[in-house]
């Protein structure tokens, strides 16, 4: 379709701006882009598509339909644990005929998708979690160093407003935030830094009255820190020294 | 993904359980809600779509070698959308913006103060929105994941199972076309 764009180099203007040329290749281009009015008026026009996506134009998903979806695998969820050989068993389900029957075919050995877990479960899949976002581009959703984009960023993307506050003056500046999956529920997930380190910190409603778990331990090499506060649960998690994460804590803890 | 499925089955190095189908494909659900409701424009038929697509990647899961839970679902969840388009050819599907109401999405953009700038913010957001619901399907989907969930190029080829030079080169003509339908409506 190169036949339809005005200069063959116009691709490369949208791939700079898409932050996809190495540092040569976008020197290059800027050597051809100074004498190429075609690809100036192109970078503009790119820019402004570009500007008219800034507002929030993604769907949130209704909670109902959150709710239907969770049902639907619940009902066709495998077993929790199979044996190797269960596997063949359902390699049958991979057809096209998914979903007929399979109530019935799973009904006695249903496991719950999503179960309260264990508190040790939690801190795996907290520790989890956090692995998982250090994989390039699961890090944040939102991008951003100032708490006041972060925190309206979470409204209408989940049922509560988690609490961002930003410690760049304590040496632990704010770096983001996303959504997460945890103990059956979504979570806020807000990213710091620390030096070279990443801390995750997860935060969700209390649900009632549960027992306050001690949550100080270290997994794998990263240290977790639980407390609780403002009927909110926190969870940070980092591969920061266990005196650096309880110095983040303590600062969370006694803020207003 | 080392480290998340449980050591009792090191034996078969793919077979992970559902917890890790949580762990790993379940906090994409979101980005694969958007990816179906842009791709098909009704909220009905996009949760048709999701929930079908869900099913297939909890089905494959056990299959599922990459290192990118997020592209391998939403290609599920394309594929699930083209094919239910295959299917429903001819029905006319409502456009993204025309159902949503003014006071719906006012709230969207709340955090303004003003609430002529708000609802000013809002009918510009509702323009767009229809705008890119009205980009051919291809167009429309490269632009949703770039913009939406930033995929790279690379990873946009492979969610929709084309070239790179064809990513790039519907990128553009769908931005091309925004921009240019943006101006057309003094959006610009």
């Amino acid at each position: 379709m190169s036949d339809l764009t005005p200069c063959d180099k116009v691709l490369l203007v949208q791939a700079e701006l898409d932050g996809e040329l190495d540092a040569a290749q976008a020197a290059a281009l800027e050597a051809h882009r100074t004498d190429c009015p075609i690809c100036r008026a192109s970078q503009a026009e790119l820019m402004r598509a570009r500007g008219l996506m800034r507002g929030d134009l993604y769907e949130p998903m209704p909670d109902d339909v959150r709710t239907r979806v969770m049902a639907r695998l619940r009902q066709v969820a495998p077993p929790p644990a199979p044996a190797p050989r269960r596997r063949r068993n359902w390699d049958w389900l991979r057809g096209p005929s998914i979903g007929f029957g399979l109530g019935a075919a799973c009904a006695a050995a249903i496991s719950l998708l999503v179960v309260l877990p264990e508190r040790n479960d939690l801190i795996d899949q907290v520790v989890a979690g956090h692995i998982r976002a250090l994989q390039p581009g699961h890090l944040e959703d939102v991008v951003s160093t100032d708490q006041h984009t972060v925190k309206p960023w979470f409204d209408g993307r989940i049922d509560f407003a988690p609490p961002v506050r930003d410690f760049a003056a304590e040496g632990f500046p704010l770096r983001g935030g996303r959504l997460d999956y945890l103990g059956g529920r979504p979570v806020a997930a807000l990213v710091y830094q620390r030096d070279k380190h990443i801390i995750d910190l997860y935060v969700w409603p209390a649900s009632g009255a549960g027992p306050h778990l001690a949550g100080d331990t270290t997994i794998q090499g990263y240290n977790v820190v639980h407390w609780a506060a403002g009927r909110m649960n926190f969870w940070a998690v980092s591969d920061v020294e266990r005196g650096q994460l309880d110095d983040f804590a303590a600062l969370w803890k006694k803020a207003p | 993904m080392p480290g998340f499925a449980p050591s009792s089955r090191g034996d078969v190095p793919n077979a992970v359980g559902n917890a890790s189908f949580e762990l790993v494909v379940l906090p994409h659900l979101d980005a694969a809600y958007n990816l179906a409701r842009w791709l098909m424009r009704d909220p009905a038929a996009a949760e048709d779509v999701l929930q079908e697509a869900m099913v297939r990647a909890l089905t494959y899961f056990a299959s599922f070698k990459g290192v990118n839970p997020r592209a391998w679902l939403l290609q599920i969840v394309r594929n699930t959308a083209y094919g239910s388009m295959a299917l429903n050819r001819g029905v006319e599907t409502v456009p993204i913006a025309e159902e949503s109401d003014e006071a719906g999405a006012v709230e969207l953009v709340s955090g303004d103060d003003n609430p002529e700038i708000a609802l000013l913010r809002a009918r510009e957001c509702r323009q767009v929105r229809a705008l890119i619901a009205a980009l051919p399907v291809e167009l429309r989907e490269t632009l949703v994941l770039r913009e939406f969930e930033e995929f790279s190029y690379k990873e946009i080829a492979e969610a929709t199972q084309t070239p790179i030079g064809t990513v790039m080169s519907r990128l553009w003509r769908a931005r091309q076309m925004l921009a240019q339908a943006a101006a057309a409506e003094g959006l610009v």
